[in-house]
């Protein structure tokens, strides 16, 4: 991914306070790839626990695949803390971090 | 391998693979009772830790969820035991929760050896095979690497009977 930075637009007066604070960002779970899982599988468990669209888990599970991790799912700390366990009870590696 | 046979998962298999599957799912449930150690590789990777630079956030994570965990594996583990034939080949039948429970059993199984044989990706199997099979036809490796990949298949063939 390109790394150089946007032009700057900004004015240098904009105010500080419309950066989202850290404590406000919401918390994501993100699935990291593995070479065991079987890409059918993930994507058959990414269907199951999110009641996702075949296209769409196929498309995350391709993310995981290629990227080397994904995020799946976006929301409150507890709520990523529930989906891990529940990834990690069908055997997949996931994390929860802020966004 | 498995099909589909009404609302139910059938496969019939010879001795030797109820043997194999009888014995990964003895040593998973080895695995999380006796002989549990989070410092282990294999414990590591069926109980990731959830925030991998907070072990105080990752500790307060598994003192809530590692006890179900545990316990959803072990059933899982569990539920291929009890639908294995007896002691001979014969045929196995599954419903559509034993199913599930064997696909995830199976991924435990496979989970576990893919770590202590160092499966990494992009890991050939069949050439892995080739090479352990000239360094050592009767070594354990060879044999570890071939149910790794029976185990494979059999998941497969199930997800696939379950999605057909």
């Amino acid at each position: 991914m390109g790394g150089m930075a946007a032009p700057q637009v900004a004015p240098v007066e904009t105010p500080d306070t419309e950066e989202v604070p850290v404590s406000d960002r919401p918390w994501v779970t993100i699935v990291w790839d593995d070479p065991v899982n079987l890409m059918s599988y993930v994507t058959w468990v990414f269907q199951k626990l999110f009641g996702y669209s075949r296209e769409r888990a196929e498309k995350l599970m391709l993310d995981v695949h290629h990227k080397g991790r994904a995020v799946v799912s976006t929301g409150a700390r507890e709520r990523m803390e529930h989906d891990a366990a529940q990834l990690h009870a069908y055997g997949l590696w996931a994390t929860v971090e802020r966004s | 391998m498995f099909r589909r046979q009404g609302e139910r998962y059938v496969a019939t298999l010879v001795v030797d693979e109820v043997r194999v599957l009888r014995k990964v799912a003895t040593e998973v449930v080895g695995l999380l009772t006796d002989g549990f150690d989070h410092t282990d590789p294999v414990v590591g990777r069926l109980f990731p830790e959830v925030y991998p630079d907070d072990s105080a956030g990752t500790a307060e994570f598994r003192k809530y969820t590692e006890g179900d965990l545990k316990t959803g594996k072990i059933d899982q583990a569990g539920a291929i035991l009890a639908a294995l034939p007896d002691s001979a080949g014969g045929e196995v039948q599954l419903d559509a929760e034993a199913a599930e429970a064997w696909l995830r059993g199976l991924n435990d199984a496979r989970l576990a050896m893919g770590v202590r044989l160092e499966i990494k990706d992009g890991t050939d199997l069949g050439a892995e095979l080739d090479e352990a099979v000239a360094a050592d036809p009767s070594s354990s490796r060879v044999f570890q690497l071939s149910v790794y990949a029976y185990l494979g298949y059999l998941q497969e063939s199930l997800l696939n009977a379950m999605l057909d």
